[in-house]
């Protein structure tokens, strides 16, 4: 059996400079209003930053603490939720469920010190393509301004097992 | 991690000789859950790993140890629970978390550490505190979590917190709060996750032995029962002495001055944690006797074979917790008394979610306090040292 030649690995990419980090964002949105709201301004080729993961929901409603916390732990610098206008909920109340547990949400995010800035809960219909890309692009710039979450920075990461 | 036949002797399984007490008296297989302590043993100590750790109730054990204190060949029951579910965490069962584990993420990102906790705005002006060292060290708990995560049951678990350090101020004294402080790991430790308990544990021995106390007060059950028993091995040097609130009321009742008008008929529920984890009944009892017109009535179940809130762990909030939680509460209805004292505020958390059930409207509400809340009020009237 011959040894065949390593292939050579793709060359890495330099470290990034904080001044070009690009933060990570998890963006919970529901089926009806704002997931098609993104889409709307997808079809419309309207620019936003990209530094987004989305996560479709059927309804903002859904969105309990746990979620948002849990993004936070695996490593996310910010976490945008967002649901349709009041009354024009799909499910009649759903969004006004969000609004209970994303101040619950808040007031547990804020008591960690993870801080205000890193939530944030916005009300996008699926019309409104142009103001989805606003508020991505607003939102990305606030995060990075913040920086890197502290949460990730932290070396104190429980191992597997010992 | 440890084999089967480990964890059977450290725990006495052996003992066992199959009488099915435990069963017997079980809280959640009375009332027809799945779940048998007895299969629990026998499965260990036969080494039948899958009956063990994938039959699903693994996690439906309450960990109120009524089974181990009825248990004929002493059989550490608890003890067992706890180290097979850290097996389970380490094979990746893990319970399901009610609250789609926000408190468990909560928790694992204090173990984490991080970002500095902005935990002391419970604090109001006329509470004196120091941050760092001090004689004595007052263990808040994560009351104010739990206040901030349970708004729409109307959680007053801070006002039991801020009366402790009411209560330390009128005896003259000014007690650490440490802006640093963790959660105690309990709840972790009991959903198998030993590795973030670890890192929490180290934490928080160092703090309290940093600030160089000689005595550590706890209003929280579940807190005390972590520190006492749990944290043992992490301390290094000295250990400064660890009690319950009630137990420090109770060695300064006699620098106390207690006023307050109108009778009122209390009864007490004994979380298990402070009663059959850590053996203190009769604490609680003399600080509710000495206050004036507070007039004990016990529930039929009550000190050792008190029942359970049914809710110990984040891990089981099922249909059997919530109908151990309607019995109890309407055995303290039982009582005739007007309000249901505690002194851990998960055991809080759970009635007052149960009262919240609609099917039942008032005939299962009371009102609740923490034991401290209440001596505070009751000693209002004197004039402040």
């Amino acid at each position: 059996m011959t040894v065949k030649a390593k292939r050579q690995k793709p060359k890495r990419l330099p470290p990034k400079t904080p001044s070009s980090w690009n933060p990570r964002i998890v963006v919970f949105a529901c089926n009806w209003c704002s997931y098609a709201g993104a889409d709307t301004a997808g079809v419309s080729r309207i620019q936003h930053q990209p530094h987004f993961r989305m996560i479709r929901v059927m309804c903002s409603g859904r969105i309990q603490p746990g979620f948002v916390l849990r993004a936070f732990e695996k490593g996310a610098d910010g976490v945008l939720v967002s649901g349709c206008h009041f009354g024009d909920c799909h499910y009649i109340f759903g969004n006004e469920r969000a609004v209970e547990q994303f101040d619950k949400t808040m007031s547990i995010i804020k008591l960690l010190g993870i801080g205000e800035g890193r939530l944030r809960l916005e009300w996008i219909s699926a019309a409104e393509g142009a103001r989805f890309a606003e508020v991505i692009n607003e939102f990305t710039d606030q995060v990075r301004k913040l920086g890197p979450s502290e949460l990730k920075t932290n070396s104190g990461q429980p191992k597997a097992d010992s | 991690m440890p084999e089967f036949t480990e964890l059977a002797k450290e725990a006495r399984a052996w003992a066992c000789y199959d009488c099915g007490k435990c069963t017997a008296t079980c809280p959640i297989s009375r009332i027809g859950g799945e779940y048998s302590p007895r299969r629990h043993v026998l499965s260990t100590n036969l080494g039948q790993h899958d009956e063990v750790l994938q039959d699903g109730t693994l996690f439906s054990c309450l960990t109120c140890s009524l089974c181990e204190r009825r248990c004929p060949a002493e059989v550490g029951y608890t003890s067992l629970i706890q180290r097979l579910r850290e097996l389970s965490h380490h094979e990746g069962v893990e319970p399901e978390c009610p609250h789609g584990g926000a408190l468990q993420s909560v928790m694992r990102m204090m173990a984490r550490g991080g970002p500095q906790q902005d935990r002391m705005g419970w604090l109001t002006g006329d509470l004196k505190t120091q941050p760092k060292k001090g004689e004595v060290v007052y263990w808040t708990g994560c009351t104010m979590y739990y206040d901030a995560f349970f708004p729409d049951f109307q959680m007053t678990t801070l006002e039991g917190t801020r009366s402790v350090v009411r209560l330390m101020n009128r005896l003259g004294i000014v007690p650490v709060v440490s802006p640093d402080e963790r959660c105690c790991g309990h709840d972790l430790l009991w959903n198998g996750d030993r590795a973030s308990f670890e890192l929490l544990a180290r934490h928080n021995v160092n703090l309290v032995t940093e600030s160089d106390a000689d005595l550590l007060v706890v209003s929280c059950a579940e807190c005390l029962r972590t520190w006492k028993v749990d944290y043992e091995p992490f301390f290094t040097g000295r250990i400064p002495r660890i009690i319950h609130i009630s137990e420090f009321i109770t060695e300064h009742l006699g620098d106390m001055k207690f006023g307050g008008d109108g009778q009122r008929r209390v009864t007490f529920q004994d979380p298990c944690r402070l009663g059959r984890h850590l053996g203190i009944y009769d604490a609680p009892r003399q600080v509710l006797e000495a206050l004036p017109g507070i007039e004990l009535a016990e529930m039929r179940r009550s000190g050792p074979s008190a029942m359970c809130c049914a809710g110990g762990t984040w891990s089981n909030c099922d249909r059997y917790a919530k109908q151990i939680q309607t019995e109890r509460l309407r055995e303290a209805k039982g009582t005739g008394a007007e309000v249901l004292v505690t002194s851990c505020p998960k055991c809080q958390i759970h009635f007052r979610c149960t009262m919240k059930d609609p099917n039942h409207g008032d005939e299962i509400k009371i009102e609740m306090q923490d034991i401290a809340e209440l001596v505070a009020e009751r000693s209002q009237a004197t004039t402040e040292s």
